[in-house]
This record gives C-alpha cells, sequence and structure tokens, in this order.
C-alpha cells in the first residue's frame, strides 16, 4: 500500500474541519476589518478602524467583560463547591442513591431559555411567588431591579442550571478513583474530613480542573439567562460580554464591529483560560 | 370625496352589526360582529382569487401581539384562494434582523415582512412599493395622513398599513372621576386631582395613589406601570415623556437634532427634565416595575394595577375588554404636558403650557421586492386590513390592531360592537383624532442606522432609571453616542433622511 494513501482519508474530516471551524473564523477575521452595517452591506475595507474603536472609544465593551469575569468566576466558584457536595454525597452508600443521582441532573436537562422564563416569573417583584413568600417575614428583595442584586439573580440561576453538569464530571471522577488510598486511610485511623482532604481532593485534583476549565469555557458565554431575566439591565449591570456582542450584532446590525469584538474576545478568552489552567494545575497538582 | 368617502365607510360600521350575518361570517366567525364588508380586498372578493400551487412565506411577531392576527388571516386567506401561506412566528428584538440578514444577501426567504416603521429607512430599498390598484383603493383612501406618512418614504409608500400607532395617556376613570376621591385628594394635598395636564401633577398623582388600596379589592394598587426594561421599546417611553418639554412648536427645523447642523438635541434641558421626572417615577411604579417591558405593562394597567399609564393602545384595549376587571372603568386623554418648553433656538425655558402628541412608530408590513409571489403578497395585505378584518382586529387587545383609519374615530364602532361607555368611546375617538389635527406632533425617528440610536437611548437611559449616572451625565453620553453614529454613517445620509421626518413634524408634508 502506498504510504500516501493514508491521507486521502483524512480529507474528509479536514473538509468538515475547515468547513465549520477555520473558514467561520477567517469570515469573523475578514468581517472585522470590514464596516458592514444596515446602511452598507458589504466586505469593504476599513483596515482597523473597528479594533481601534473597540480599543480606544468603547468602555462598555470592557465594563461588560470584566462583569462576565466576575459571573462566570462566582458561579464556577459554586457550581464546583455545591457539585463537588452533592456527587460525595450519592458516592456514597445511601438510601435512594439512583434516584438522588437523576434527581440532581435534572435542571441541565431542561431547556435554559424556558427555566429562564420560569425563574423570571419566580422573582417577579409584584407578582412573583418568591417575594409572596418572602413578603410574610417583611423583606421583599429587589430580584430584578436593583443593579447589585440583579447580578446575584443571575448567578443563582446559573448555579441551579449548570451544577448538576458539574456533579456528573466530579461523580464520573469518584467513581474512577482505585480503592487503595482509601482503605489505607482507614487503616490508619483517619477522620472522614482528613480522608476528604488528604485522599479524595488530591486525588480528584486533575477532574476539578477539567471540569473547572469545561464550565468556565460555557460560563463565558452567559447569554440566555440574562436575555431573557434582566435584558442586560437594570442599566448595564448584568450585561456581559456576548450579550453586549449580540445587541451590537444582531440589534443595531454593526456587524463589522460586533465581529472585530468576537474576535477580541475569542483571543482574550484562549490566554486567561490558558493562565487559569496553568495557575490550577499548579495550585491542586503541586504534589 | 374623501368625507364622503369616510361617511360611507362608517355608516357601513356603524349599523354593521346588525346589518350583516352573511354567509362569510358563518364561515368565518371573526367578523361575526360585521359580516363581511365590502370593498376591494372583502371575504367575498377574496374568493374569487385562485392562488392554488402557490405558496406565502411570511415572518411575523410572535403570538399574540400582531402573530395572531397575522396566522389567523392566514388560514382565513387558504381557506378563500386555495394558497398555501406558510407563517413564521418571530420575537420583536429579532424581526430587523431576521428579515435584514437575508435582504443583504440577497435573498427573499419570506415575502411578506412585519416589522416596525421606523425600520422603513433600512428596510425600503428591499422592499416593493405599494402598486398603484391598492394605493387607489377606497380603504387605502381611507388611512389617516399620519399614517399614509409614517408607511412611506418620500412619497412613495413602501410599508401596507396594518396598524396606527401614537401614544397617549391612559387612567383609571373611577378613581380620577370620583367625588369622594377628589375631596380626598384635595384636603391631603390642596391640588384638584382631575386629568393631569402635565408630567409633574401626573407625579404628584401617581405618588398619592401609590402603594395602597385605592379600589377596596384588597390588593395594594401603584401609581403608573411604564415601559421602563432596557431594550424593550423604552425609549419609545422616554420620548413620549420628552415631547411636552422638548417639541417646541415655535422651534421648527428638528426634534432630535438640529437639522441643519445635525448637532443632537438629546442632551438639551427639555430632554434632561424629561428624564430627571422619569427617574422620580421609578418610585411610583408596582414593585419591579423598573424592569416592566410592554407586555407588563399591557398587563399592569390593563389588569387594574396602577391608576396612570401611557404607551402604545394595547393596555387601553385590554382594559376595555369583556373580560377585564376595569371594563369602563378607564379613561383616554392626550400625553400630558408641560408648564414650559425648552427654546433651542434662543437656548432659554419658555415659561408657557406646551403639549405635543407623539405619533409613535407601530406595526409595519411589507412585501420583498424579490418575492416571487408579489400579487398574492400584497392581496394578502389588503385582505388583513379589510374593513371586516380589521374592525374585528380592534376589539382584540391582545392582536395589537389599532386605529390607523379614518372610520376608526367614529366612537359607534366601539360602543356598538365592543359595549363601551358611550363617554369613554368619545374620550378615546377624540383623543386620538385630536392627536391627528394637532400641528406639534412628533414623528419616529427614521434616519439609516436607527436601531443604534435607539439602542444608545435604551443604553443611556436606563443607565439613568438604575442610578449609574445622572440624568443629564446619561443623556450627555447618548449625545456622544449619536455623533459617533452620525459621523460613522455618514451626516450627509442621516441628514437627507432626517429632513423627511422633520418636513412632517413642521406640517410641510
Amino acid at each position: 500500500m502506498n504510504f500516501n494513501h493514508k491521507y486521502f482519508f483524512l480529507f474528509p474530516g479536514l473538509f468538515v474541519l475547515i468547513g465549520i471551524l477555520i473558514f467561520p473564523i477567517i469570515f469573523v477575521v475578514r468581517l472585522s476589518l470590514s464596516g458592514w452595517n444596515s446602511y452598507n452591506p458589504g466586505l469593504d475595507y476599513i483596515g482597523l478602524e473597528n479594533y481601534i474603536r473597540l480599543f480606544t472609544d468603547d468602555p462598555r465593551f470592557w465594563e461588560s467583560f470584566f462583569r462576565l469575569s466576575f459571573l462566570s468566576v462566582t458561579t464556577v466558584i459554586l457550581q464546583y463547591v455545591i457539585g463537588f457536595a452533592l456527587a460525595h454525597m450519592v458516592w456514597k452508600d445511601i438510601k435512594f442513591k439512583r434516584f438522588f443521582r437523576v434527581l440532581f441532573l435534572v435542571p441541565m436537562m431542561t431547556t435554559p431559555v424556558i427555566m429562564t422564563v420560569i425563574w423570571r416569573t419566580f422573582f417577579h417583584e409584584s407578582l412573583g411567588p418568591v417575594n409572596d413568600l418572602l413578603s410574610n417575614f417583611g423583606v421583599a428583595p429587589k430580584w430584578l431591579t436593583d443593579p447589585v442584586i440583579a447580578k446575584f439573580t443571575v448567578i443563582i440561576v446559573e448555579v441551579w442550571q449548570w451544577t448538576p453538569f458539574m456533579f456528573l464530571l466530579l461523580l464520573a471522577g469518584l467513581l474512577s478513583l482505585p480503592k487503595e488510598p482509601f482503605l489505607a486511610a482507614a487503616i490508619d485511623g483517619a477522620s472522614p474530613i482528613r480522608k476528604f482532604i488528604y485522599v479524595t481532593f488530591p486525588l480528584m485534583a486533575p477532574i476539578s480542573i477539567g471540569a473547572i476549565i469545561i464550565r468556565l469555557i460555557e460560563a463565558s458565554k452567559i447569554m440566555d439567562t440574562v436575555y431573557v431575566l434582566t435584558s442586560g439591565g437594570p442599566g448595564t449591570s448584568t450585561e456581559t460580554s456576548s450579550f453586549y456582542i449580540f445587541i451590537k450584532g444582531l440589534r443595531e446590525f454593526q456587524m463589522g464591529y460586533a465581529a472585530s469584538m468576537s474576535f477580541t474576545y475569542l483571543i482574550i478568552m484562549i490566554i486567561s483560560l490558558t493562565i487559569i489552567a496553568k495557575v490550577l494545575t499548579k495550585i491542586l497538582l503541586k504534589e | 370625496m374623501k368625507t364622503c368617502l369616510t361617511a360611507i365607510i362608517s355608516s357601513l360600521m356603524i349599523f354593521s352589526p346588525m346589518a350583516y350575518a352573511d354567509k362569510w361570517s358563518d364561515q368565518f366567525p371573526h367578523i361575526k360582529a360585521t359580516g363581511d364588508i365590502p370593498g376591494d380586498c372583502s371575504y367575498e372578493k377574496m374568493s374569487k382569487k385562485n392562488y392554488k400551487g402557490k405558496t406565502l412565506k411570511i415572518n411575523t411577531h410572535a403570538i399574540p401581539v400582531m402573530g395572531e392576527p397575522t396566522a389567523l388571516h392566514a388560514e382565513q386567506f387558504e381557506k378563500l384562494t386555495g394558497a398555501k401561506v406558510e407563517v413564521t412566528h418571530t420575537p420583536a428584538g429579532d424581526l430587523y434582523s431576521k428579515a435584514m440578514v437575508p435582504f443583504q444577501a440577497g435573498q427573499a426567504p419570506y415575502d411578506v415582512v412585519f416589522g416596525f416603521s421606523n425600520f422603513i429607512n433600512d428596510w425600503k430599498r428591499y422592499l416593493a412599493p405599494v402598486p398603484k390598484k391598492y394605493m387607489n383603493s377606497p380603504e387605502m383612501k381611507d388611512v389617516t395622513k399620519s399614517h399614509m406618512g409614517v408607511s412611506s418614504w418620500d412619497g412613495t409608500m413602501y410599508q401596507y398599513p396594518v396598524d396606527g400607532d401614537r401614544h397617549y395617556l391612559k387612567y383609571r376613570k373611577d378613581v380620577i372621576d370620583n367625588p369622594e376621591m377628589q375631596k380626598k385628594y384635595k384636603a391631603d394635598t390642596g391640588n384638584e386631582l382631575r386629568v393631569p395636564r402635565t408630567w409633574k401633577e401626573y407625579a404628584q398623582m401617581a405618588k398619592y395613589f401609590n402603594d395602597w388600596d385605592w379600589d377596596g379589592d384588597g390588593e395594594k394598587e401603584y401609581g403608573s406601570a411604564e415601559v421602563m426594561k432596557k431594550d424593550d421599546l423604552m425609549f419609545a417611553a422616554f420620548f413620549s415623556r420628552s415631547v411636552a418639554y422638548a417639541k417646541n412648536p415655535r422651534t421648527p427645523g428638528g426634534f432630535f437634532f438640529d437639522l441643519e447642523t445635525m448637532k443632537p438635541n438629546i442632551n438639551n434641558p427639555g430632554f434632561v427634565e424629561a428624564l430627571s421626572d422619569w427617574v422620580e417615577a421609578t418610585k411610583y411604579v408596582p414593585p419591579g416595575g423598573t424592569n416592566f417591558g410592554l407586555g407588563d405593562e399591557i398587563g399592569s394597567f390593563g389588569g387594574g394595577q396602577t391608576l396612570f399609564s401611557f404607551s402604545w393602545d394595547d393596555a387601553f384595549i385590554a382594559a376595555m375588554q369583556d373580560d377585564s376587571p376595569i371594563k369602563n372603568k378607564v379613561g383616554a386623554a392626550p400625553l400630558p404636558g408641560a408648564d414650559k418648553v425648552w427654546n433651542r433656538v434662543s437656548n432659554s425655558w419658555e415659561n408657557q403650557y406646551n403639549q405635543a402628541p407623539y405619533i409613535v412608530w407601530g406595526w409595519a408590513v411589507g412585501v420583498a421586492k424579490k418575492s416571487k409571489v408579489k400579487d398574492m403578497a400584497f392581496d394578502y395585505l389588503c385582505f388583513f386590513s379589510n374593513g371586516a378584518n380589521h374592525q374585528a382586529d380592534l376589539a382584540i387587545g391582545r392582536f395589537g390592531v389599532n386605529p390607523f383609519k379614518n372610520s376608526d374615530f367614529d366612537p359607534n364602532i366601539y360602543i356598538n360592537s365592543m359595549g363601551w361607555d358611550p363617554e369613554i368611546a368619545n374620550s378615546y375617538t377624540q383623543t386620538l383624532l385630536d392627536m391627528e389635527k394637532s400641528n406639534n406632533r412628533v414623528f419616529p425617528l427614521r434616519v439609516p442606522g436607527v436601531f443604534e440610536f435607539t439602542s444608545a437611548v435604551a443604553t443611556g437611559t436606563s443607565k439613568a432609571l438604575a442610578g449609574q449616572l445622572s440624568p443629564q451625565e446619561a443623556l450627555d453620553e447618548v449625545a456622544k453616542e449619536w455623533e459617533a453614529i452620525v459621523s460613522r454613517v455618514g451626516k450627509k445620509a442621516v441628514q437627507d433622511a432626517y429632513a423627511v421626518g422633520v418636513k412632517m413634524e413642521d406640517n410641510k408634508l
């Protein structure tokens, strides 16, 4: 068999890769160098004008980016802690273990937009059941209309929706751990807390890093929750990068400018997630 | 001639409940109140068309507002003509891009596209002008001058009129006209309780009637329901509050911009005063009211939760539907005015009463230039707004179809067909009619890239409502953004387009 024939079998995959990954990225880069908008459709060439505008005259993009960083880091930390606790709980031999494993996965299997509409109804400040209940205790938080509380409302919905994903990954990790270190710890008389700190957590570190990075990538694209829950408001207090790019691209139809924001955002995310992965590896896998 | 036509159509409508129990109303219960009404696109005329084997594709709004009548009339059109009609429903915020993306790519996946009338400048190059035979139809001749203007660009009609929109004040008549309440209000505040003439009066009354059970239903009521949610048409609510302070009939030449220089007026003291009032309004809306979109506003006022509201007709119609707890307890009035108005030429306040109607943009629909079934598409639109359908649609608040024909201003339609109290029907039609006659109207901004301008207003004003910026800072930010947009689009392009709207505002068109 001719050695070169094997490259022939790579072509289908290569074409798909070029079609669905490489071409859109190249097109976005080209689009970002154009002034395509509602009144001037077309791939004209305006050089780096969009990028100059982005870096020198658009504080809203950077504000939305830092807001996104806060929201995604906070939600992922909470998802990790809660997900780990739940996974640890059903990893043990408890009653109705299978039932709980399925139950904890339900939020992830629901449609995000539909669930956010339901959450919005829950948090509706004059008609929603949450404030109806809380008003019995004399409190009525402004879930969607206070700039600070609205951020935490977004966090609550995100954590509810995506903790099951973290739970799933961490439970799979726990189930794959070797039994010997736990037997050795038991023979040495280690308490459950010591067992967790010195055995379970270190053994789970590689899986934890993977799970956190995957969730960070997903959380950094948070859009549907914001769109349905607050539309980025009140003011711009819950506006994230992807929502802002959506507004500029598909609402205001500034396609060229939105493309330059998308590409810049992509580069920033690649760099920052690489750094986060390195730092997590250094901290969690130091031994 | 026009008066004669109007009278004929009006009289047909007035006596329609008695006159038309015909074969068409048996087949199509939607028009049971009137039966078929003769016209170029009546049920009778449409039944003679044969579009069998042809498909009409429509992109419209989500159900119910405009989406429900689109689908209903599509189904009727199919039955009458044999055509196949495919209706796609799209959220309001995506209507523009859903049509614009294929338009710009040179495609026409939809023959008929619904949107808002202020899209006209961006869409007109992709839409087919309304053919003469429809322009000359008696039903088209019945469309008001304002709405002919809103649907047209420099004399050419690109959007087929199916809806007429304006913002006006809605109030709880059972409270404002209640002698006991008037006495109580006078005793507590020293002021008269009456339909507010100014935004300051509106605020005083709304504050007074906020957060207590003034209608005795066991639930708390509030002052005002307004569209304050960012990117949910809030910019239109802001303009409604601004016109009183910033539309000065003695300074023609532009409300949004100074037409000569294209310098934005949006941060002048008139607009700032309006935004300051609006920030104050966050104190007398229902809990969560600063996150109310249009649907919430309709539900809130229509459900009897607030004393006042102002925006499109929908909340009023919802309040007057048979299933409403406040049917025949509401009133319509012009938007409140102001005791002072900004003169942008002398750069000073004029201390005299000013009121300006806002002929806000509304639903509009066009036929794609590249459509292969343009005749059928226009027939569908003509059928959509024929006399019988239009009158039946007007009676259903959730449909979002509002008066845009001269004959719509006859109060008897609402008294006979919809069971409205005559006094309310009169105040409603008179309010709408007065807006048509006013010489101090403001029309929607219709310039290239209109979404960029309105989006900047939504962002700036929502920052002020959320307390992130002061009203002046917020509007300075909007003005800076508007200047940048004008510069990007090209001053001449925006100026030329804006001049068309200014002509209408200055009563020169």
